[in-house]
């Protein structure tokens, strides 16, 4: 008895809240949507690379680990730095690309409507192992809802406060612009920033520097420093 | 820390402003006046913000005697032939043209707390109304036996980069072959605590080069230090049997140096060395304890703001301050200058003080594009600057991510660089 008990939580702490069997989105709706995306991918059988990669066995895959594309740099960082592709960060990559890597040369604006990008998913997964042979537990899970609060996307960033805060960032990015080595943060649309650092901040973003800076950043503060960059000249 | 004679300056404080207040006026513009003594990453980095955000309202006066400053940080990089000395070499001509601070080159060499004067060894007197010392590092007299200051050519310290670095460099490049570089480690706390352990991965990667049968032996008094699991499973894979790094229990710390024999003994055997590298016990650079802020080797700070626990108008940054968990690293200082420059800012012009945030990392190169890193955040509290979460690379970590750590780690140099002096 207490034995199940025991078994039971271990089981849930395991899962997570919703992702036991639950498919990611209906296929059918998925493969409609797919028209958004086939100007530049293919998928299926006999699927080659085009102005995008091929997208099929995308689940579990590193980003820019399919040989033979030639990837960004930026994309090729993210992959550098650990960024492997789940229903949760290509949910997060198909609903603001830049947000997740930010000089992706992928050039699709982002899908807003959480419903068509978990039935995009599901239709991609489709084309990654056959799901029936892989348990239900990352990258085949179904993504955390990671959609920001409205009202933290619609917080007023204090410019000067921004401007003290954004002179820890500036130890390693250029006040300039400039981008070696690492990336710039200069002139983003704020709603950009503040979706980036966020995902730095739910680990969605990987990258141990940025996930430890954002880590301690308060949703102020963050809007704080979109506020200021947005409009630092040099 | 003497609290009669913190008592006695407070006293004396008191007195001297009525006398100084005159001389400020006298100089016709009224406006305050801040010193900040070093030009390194802690003072070149608050000179420029205190000049660039007070907008013209502070008299800004950086002194510093080097008129290029060759950073300590990506020196070891020289060393390991992926860097130029000039590469590391910086002026000051765009504090002075961009933000307007009047950039001295010379030694300060008095400070009269009372009468809140820095004296310079040209003669020269500045009358200061908030004093920012940031002198870095001094060397602990008798610290390794058989060393001093006077054999620095013999045996250099190459711990302040510039001639140092190139004389060491010259005389690794003439080892004759299959000789031995000998480096004896500081103990803590000591500027960069990666940095030894990256100038051996250095060394031992222009001696493979060129000098392959090359020996490189670490005396250290620690039991362990900074990355340790991934220098040595670094110094494993790229330079395997090169390196004999000799700890604590082996007797590291039982050392004494010949600079005219060349030898060095560790725990009673004498070896003959080619080159020896002798990084003593360092203290806060000099002017901090003429200052008498010091305590000990070093500058007990207030964290919230790097201000001295011995003077409220004296602010202490870097490597020279004892203010808690950062490690003394130029990133380290670069990050406490920030905070304190807004806290001396606010409190000579009224401008809103925001709360003290602290970060610091560390990179280190360990062979070509193998770069790795360590790094935290850290809060004020009222006792010290305190961590509150870090990271380090891991071992076994990909090439792919070692090359783009290292690709970072240029950004991050070009990004500081231009942050202290552009």
């Amino acid at each position: 008895m207490r034995w199940g008990l025991v078994l039971l939580a271990v089981c849930l702490g395991f899962a997570g809240p919703g992702a036991a069997t639950e498919p990611l989105g209906d296929t059918e709706a998925g493969a409609k949507l797919f028209s958004k995306c086939k100007g530049c991918h293919k998928i299926g059988e006999g699927a080659e690379d085009k102005i995008g990669p091929h997208l099929n066995g995308i689940f579990g895959r590193a980003a820019a680990a399919h040989e033979g594309y030639a990837y960004s740099k930026s994309m090729k960082r993210a992959g550098a730095d650990g960024l492997i592709w789940t229903a949760e960060t290509l949910d997060a990559y198909i609903e603001k690309p830049r947000a997740l890597v930010s000089k992706t040369r992928m050039s699709f604006p982002g899908m807003k409507d959480p419903q068509d990008r978990a039935d995009l998913l599901a239709y991609l997964r489709a084309y990654s192992d056959n799901p029936a042979d892989v348990p239900e537990a990352e990258p085949t899970a179904t993504g955390t809802d990671h959609d920001l609060d409205p009202a933290i996307l619609a917080l007023k960033g204090d410019k000067e406060y921004g401007e003290y805060l954004s002179s820890e960032c500036l130890t390693c990015h250029r006040a300039d612009g400039s981008a070696e080595g690492i990336p710039a943060i200069t002139r983003w649309p704020e709603e950009d920033f503040v979706i980036a650092m966020h995902a730095y901040k739910q680990k969605l973003r990987p990258h141990p520097v940025m996930q430890m800076m954002a880590g301690r950043l308060s949703n102020d503060e963050i809007a704080a420093l979109a506020a200021y960059f947005k409009d630092l000249e040099k | 820390m003497s609290f009669n004679r913190r008592a006695f300056m407070g006293t004396g404080l008191a007195a001297a402003t009525v006398l100084s207040a005159p001389a400020v006026l006298a100089d016709g513009h009224g406006k305050p006046r801040v010193v900040v003594i070093g030009g390194g990453a802690g003072g070149a980095t608050a000179a420029r913000y205190l000049a660039k955000d007070s907008d013209g309202a502070l008299d800004v006066t950086l002194v510093e005697p080097s008129r290029t400053y060759f950073t300590c940080f990506f020196s070891n990089l020289y060393l390991g032939g992926f860097k130029q000395l000039s590469d590391i070499g910086h002026t000051y001509g765009a504090l002075a043209a961009n933000h307007g601070i009047n950039v001295i080159h010379d030694w300060a060499v008095g400070v009269d707390r009372g009468a809140r004067t820095v004296t310079l060894a040209g003669g020269a007197v500045l009358s200061y109304d908030k004093l920012i010392l940031s002198p870095g590092i001094d060397f602990v007299d008798g610290a390794v036996e058989g060393w001093s200051v006077a054999a620095q050519n013999k045996m250099p310290h190459a711990y302040k980069a510039g001639s140092q670095t190139e004389l060491l460099k010259a005389q690794i490049m003439a080892m004759p072959e299959g000789g031995t570089y000998a480096m004896v480690a500081p103990p803590n706390p000591f500027r960069c605590p990666p940095g030894p352990y990256e100038r051996v991965s250095m060394v031992a990667h222009m001696l493979k080069a060129n000098n392959p049968t090359a020996k490189i032996i670490i005396a250290d008094p620690k039991p362990k230090f900074s990355k340790m699991g991934l220098f040595q499973e670094g110094w494993a894979h790229h330079y395997e049997g090169m390196i004999d790094w000799i700890g604590e229990e082996f007797g590291g710390g039982n050392v004494s140096v010949d600079p005219e024999a060349m030898t060095v003994t560790i725990d009673g055997e004498e070896t003959a060395v080619d080159a020896c590298n002798v990084i003593p016990a360092m203290k806060a650079g000099r002017i901090a304890e003429v200052a008498g802020v010091t305590d000990g080797n070093w500058a007990p700070v207030n964290a919230v703001d790097m201000s001295s626990k011995a003077d409220a108008d004296v602010y202490v940054l870097g490597d020279a301050s004892q203010q808690g968990d950062m490690p003394k690293s130029g990133f380290s200082a670069n990050s406490q200058a920030k905070v304190c420059a807004n806290a001396v800012r606010g409190a000579l012009t009224g401008s809103k003080v925001f709360p003290a945030k602290f970060s610091n990392t560390c990179w280190s190169l360990i062979g070509t594009e193998d770069g790795v890193k360590v790094g935290a955040t850290y809060e004020a509290t009222d006792e010290k600057i305190a961590k509150v979460d870090g990271f380090i690379s891991q071992t076994g970590e990909t090439g792919d991510l070692r090359k783009a750590t290292y690709e970072e780690s240029e950004g991050w140099y070009a990004g500081i660089t231009a942050d202290m002096f552009s």
